[in-house]
């Protein structure tokens, strides 16, 4: 490029202006079949690209992004998992040297050792030799590495009850309540199932919505005067015919049996929380 | 015409020796699949830039519809996965492409090490490449919340209480992507904030420092 004395500019501005010209390099000097990246190179990455970007949407369309209900703090009997590339961390942390008291071995030194390492490794590495087999600590680290993540993922996977995630996640379709029928009266007058199970029946601090599980009429009578797992019995103040209409429209998911619209047999119902 | 505004352009900026840094390179033979086809380890990193390119792109599709707020981020991710046209395909491009570039960033961290790629000179280049890493798998951590339905609450729950259990600024990591005791309201527009603007932010400068060494040193050697 010319320099010094003589140079022209485009107006005032430091661009030159005597052009280049735009010819790529002759990239057939070099050793091997190297080619030149543009064009020749990228139009075959963009085929490359073509083919996994199908790939990609075909999987798309055939899976869609799952989504399960609402979040609700509340609940805890739920059983969390992290998404799975976080397994292997959420595995080692249920193991007795890496769990309770322990916690910070298996949360911050075991993973912190190991990003760490994985940070350092040019360091760690600093031999000159490049063929993994010419550096057999190294390269078996690496293994041993991508080995556990693998293994603690499959234990993972392997422990979690994948029926119960998919019970327990689930979108419940909204319950509607008929607000005429007599059991909902009796219901809204008693004070001790509202306090649990709130005013809509639908759940509340304490209890679990009232028509997740599937009890029929008398396996609902027999909760009412005998409890189940935290819930007391006994606290249905009231006829034995009150419990029974009671009962008799919570099995029919909250709606009038005599109506003959039954339900009973829906197959949304969620985990049973109430017999954790 | 397309000559004619390229040389119009040229002539005010001088564009052609950076058309020439970006595009003009060579290809060599020993990470070329046409050559040998076992040169195709050498694309990971190519996918996995190409996957984030997808993320990038489905994410800002994504926030036309996502309102980052307890009371109507489930209610918006339901109406974009149930209601909007081609919502259900966006939001699995960005949910797939989400697990598709930690695996595809794996094989290209594995390709790089057993290559012995980041040896001198380009021992900063691994360094960059492992922060990138982080970077994303802090997406993906945000990221997993933002739905707002019972799985992704109750992983951040746990994830917080990994985090809180680490010595001496556990707690203060925990109120500083918790916004506090709850797990709620602040912390989902906290886990936005960081997935959308913070962490993005970190990750193209982070690219760019990657691409640019990759670009100045070239591509290691064949073994």
């Amino acid at each position: 490029m010319h320099r010094g004395k003589g140079m022209k500019f485009v107006g005032d501005s430091r661009v030159p202006a005597e052009r280049k010209p735009n010819v790529p390099k002759d990239y057939s000097e070099y050793p091997g079949k190297t080619e030149a990246f543009w064009p020749n190179f990228l139009l075959r990455e963009w085929m490359v690209g073509a083919v996994f970007l199908i790939g990609f949407l075909v999987l798309t369309v055939a899976h869609p992004a799952p989504l399960e209900r609402v979040a609700d703090p509340t609940d805890s009997g739920y059983i969390p998992l992290p998404d799975w590339y976080f397994l292997f961390l959420y595995q080692l942390l249920k193991y007795e040297f890496a769990a309770g008291q322990y916690t910070v071995i298996g949360a911050v030194v075991i993973p912190g050792v190991a990003f760490g390492a994985l940070l350092l490794v040019p360091w760690l590495d600093s031999g000159k030799e490049r063929r993994p087999l010419k550096r057999p600590i190294a390269s078996g680290l690496m293994l041993l590495g991508v080995a556990s993540i693998i293994f603690l993922t499959w234990e993972s996977v392997d422990d979690h009850d994948w029926e119960a995630a998919a019970q327990q996640g689930e979108i419940v379709e909204g319950v509607e309540v008929d607000e005429s029928a007599e059991g909902y009266e009796i219901y809204q007058s008693q004070e001790s199932c509202i306090g649990c199970h709130g005013g809509d029946m639908l759940g509340g601090a304490a209890g679990p919505n009232i028509f997740e599980s599937d009890y029929d009429t008398e396996e609902v009578m027999e909760i009412i005067q005998n409890g189940l797992g935290e819930m007391p019995g006994g606290q249905f103040e009231g006829s034995d015919e009150e419990l029974e209409t009671l009962a008799a429209f919570i099995a029919n998911d909250g709606q009038d049996p005599d109506n003959g619209n039954g339900g009973g047999d829906d197959e949304d119902n969620n985990e049973e929380n109430e017999e954790d | 015409m397309l000559q004619k505004l390229y040389d119009w352009v040229d002539e005010r900026l001088d564009i052609t020796p950076m058309w020439r840094d970006i595009a003009d390179h060579e290809v060599p033979e020993h990470v070329n699949p046409a050559h040998h086809f076992s040169a195709f380890v050498y694309c990971f990193g190519g996918l996995t830039f190409f996957v984030v390119v997808i993320q990038i792109l489905s994410g800002m599709f994504l926030t036309m519809y996502y309102v980052p707020d307890i009371i109507h981020a489930y209610e918006s991710v339901y109406y974009l996965q149930n209601e909007v046209t081609h919502g259900m395909i966006v939001r699995g491009m960005h949910h797939w492409g989400a697990s598709l570039v930690i695996v595809m960033m794996f094989l290209h961290t594995l390709r790089v090490f057993f290559t012995g790629s980041y040896k001198k000179p380009r021992e900063l280049n691994w360094v960059v490449g492992v922060l990138l890493f982080f970077v994303i798998l802090g997406l993906g951590f945000t990221g997993y919340l933002l739905p707002w339905d019972m799985k992704a609450y109750f992983a951040t729950v746990v994830g917080l209480e990994i985090a809180e259990s680490a010595p001496v600024i556990g707690g203060f990591a925990r109120t500083l992507l918790a916004g506090g005791e709850l797990i709620g309201a602040q912390t989902l527009a906290r886990f936005f904030a960081i997935h959308v603007f913070f962490l993005p932010g970190a990750l193209l400068g982070l690219l760019g420092a990657h691409f640019y060494m990759i670009r100045k040193q070239g591509i290691s050697g064949p073994l």
